[in-house]
């Protein structure tokens, strides 16, 4: 039977596992669809074609007149100003939580004593903390503190400082861990505070890292801050909020472009910090 | 022994003048930041704008806990579960598109062309696309969707272009020398070289994506964070409140099973 053997050998000796697949793919994809509301026909929409194109057709030119160029510049050193004032709130909200946190610095783990179960206790109260500190998002965060603030940047910089705070905080502590730890364990077996077995037998070794987590930090810190000004927090984003409520397509286009450029100057100097520090 | 010189103890310490000037420029940062802003810290501590703060955080509690509400938020969770599911998934797809020619395979300009398509795609945040997506689609789930496909595209792209050039070009051009289509060698001597990485690629984006799902609502593209930013409107706080945990417990949860996926892939891994 020289036919069914040439069928054979072009059949695709995958195919029913492939088919099986694709199959429940589907199934499982279809009420996906539905909850998300799929329909990209909304996109041809006579009415939804009006708007966005008609906001589309103004991105081209962007606004450069003076004034508003002004306005945007002000608002980016706004931005940069919120996010660097951001992350030193949380490294000073960050390093004692770290501290606590972290292991390497635990006197009652050195042997049995009194203490030992309280110190765990103490941090895991820390680790839970820190968790609600960076796992609600910096944006539901901001949007809180703008109600207790009122709008405008100091909401910002604080939704900045709980958010990186708790996660600088877990960083901290782990990256007090994963180092040469001898030096500070010989430190409190002869009896040295915490405090100064960590400033002399820690902090040396581990100075760099720290830091350069921290720079980094501050590079995402700056993308978050033109973010939270859709909820009001100040910054570039309250001004792309206010023109893109008004449809106005050129200021959109001209702070699209001054955001882009920003991140890649955070970026630059995130990168060139952190070169020096390596 | 003696103590330690003064010479001796700022060596330990590693002092030097390029630290003290490194130093005193980041101060003067930190404190220019803060004079720009006029930010004042030691206000935020006074007594009353303390008793003032307990009382906003007070009228969050207790949370809303009604079945009706937990329903409403059980629906918003699973809406921003699809909506991060469905953007991911269509991200994939788009980017392993944009891929091919990213990675070089239909000649230097459309490689250049597609790779500043997907920097930009990139550059621009999800909130950003969603609040363009919103006056594209209409408020809803939908906008939140494309919003979260365009900017993976963007991220999936780039890393499956790599993945693509990286992949071993034998397997594809035995095929091709030995009569197969170009399409036919690709999707089967080169897609399943790379189908491992793509997959690990696209899920953890897709948990990012999960966190990300939760806020998109801020600007009407559906989820969790509309429902936030409803109550809130409304000055519903003990309503917010349950939101607030829902979203904390998804993003938990999220987090715990990837690490505990990704211990099994270690595990695996030797």
């Amino acid at each position: 039977m020289p036919r069914s053997t040439t069928q054979q050998a072009l059949r695709d000796p995958d195919a029913r596992a492939r088919a099986t697949w694709a199959l429940a793919a589907v199934v499982l994809l279809w009420p996906l669809l539905l909850v998300a509301q799929f329909r990209p026909a909304d996109l041809f929409d006579a009415r939804n074609l009006k708007v966005i194109g008609g906001f589309l057709g103004q991105f081209f030119p962007p606004n450069l007149n003076g004034e508003f160029l002004g306005l945007a510049l002000k608002a980016t050193v706004e931005t940069l100003a919120m996010a660097t004032a951001g992350i030193a709130l949380a490294m000073v909200l960050a390093a004692p939580l770290g501290l606590a946190l972290s292991h390497s610095l635990s006197i009652s783990r050195i042997g049995p004593g009194p203490g030992r179960a309280l110190g765990e206790a103490l941090r895991a109260l820390t680790r839970l903390a820190l968790l609600a500190l960076r796992g609600i998002p910096e944006i539901v965060w901001a949007l809180l503190l703008v109600r207790a603030f009122g709008l405008g940047p100091a909401a910002g910089v604080l939704a900045i400082a709980v958010t990186y705070g708790g996660m600088l905080g877990k960083v901290y502590s782990e990256i007090l861990e994963s180092g040469d730890t001898r030096p500070a364990r010989v430190l409190l077996e002869s009896g040295s505070g915490r405090l100064m077995a960590f400033f002399y037998g820690l902090l040396p070794g581990s100075a760099q890292e720290l830091a350069s987590y921290t720079v980094y930090r501050w590079e995402c810190a700056v993308r978050a801050s033109v973010i939270m000004g859709f909820v009001g927090a100040g910054g570039l984003g309250q001004l792309m909020d206010q023109s893109m409520k008004m449809l106005n397509g050129g200021e959109v286009s001209t702070i699209l472009i001054i955001f882009l450029l920003l991140v890649l100057l955070a970026d630059a100097i995130s990168s060139a910090v952190r070169r020096t520090l390596a | 022994m003696s103590a330690p010189t003064l010479a001796e103890r700022r060596g330990a310490l590693g002092f030097c003048v390029y630290c003290w000037g490194a130093m005193a420029c980041l101060m003067a940062v930190v404190w220019a930041s803060f004079a720009y802003l006029s930010l004042d810290l030691a206000r935020l501590f006074t007594r009353e704008s303390a008793g003032y703060m307990l009382d906003f955080i007070a009228r969050f509690f207790p949370p809303d806990l009604s079945a009706g509400f937990l329903r409403r938020i059980a629906q918003g969770t699973l809406e921003t579960l699809a909506i991060s599911a469905v953007g991911t998934l269509l991200a994939a797809l788009a980017g392993l598109l944009l891929a091919l020619p990213a990675s070089g395979r239909l000649g230097p300009v459309f490689k250049a062309v597609t790779r500043f398509l997907l920097n930009f795609l990139r550059s621009v945040p999800e909130l950003v696309w969603a609040a363009l997506m919103v006056l594209a689609a209409g408020l809803g789930p939908f906008a939140g969707t494309l919003a979260l496909a365009l900017h993976t595209s963007g991220v999936l792209g780039r890393l499956f272009a790599e993945s693509l050039e990286n992949a071993p070009p034998e397997p594809a051009r035995a095929l091709v020398e030995s009569g197969a289509a170009p399409a036919l060698a690709f999707v089967y001597a080169t897609l399943p070289l790379i189908t491992p990485q793509l997959v690990a690629y696209s899920l953890y984006r897709w948990e990012m994506n999960i966190r990300m799902a939760t806020v998109l609502g801020f600007v009407g593209a559906g989820g969790l964070g509309q429902m936030l930013y409803y109550e809130l409107s409304l000055l519903h706080e003990p309503q917010a409140c349950s939101v607030i945990a829902a979203m904390l417990a998804l993003v938990v949860v999220v987090d715990a099973i990837s690490a505990w996926v990704r211990r099994g892939q270690m595990r695996q891994g030797g």
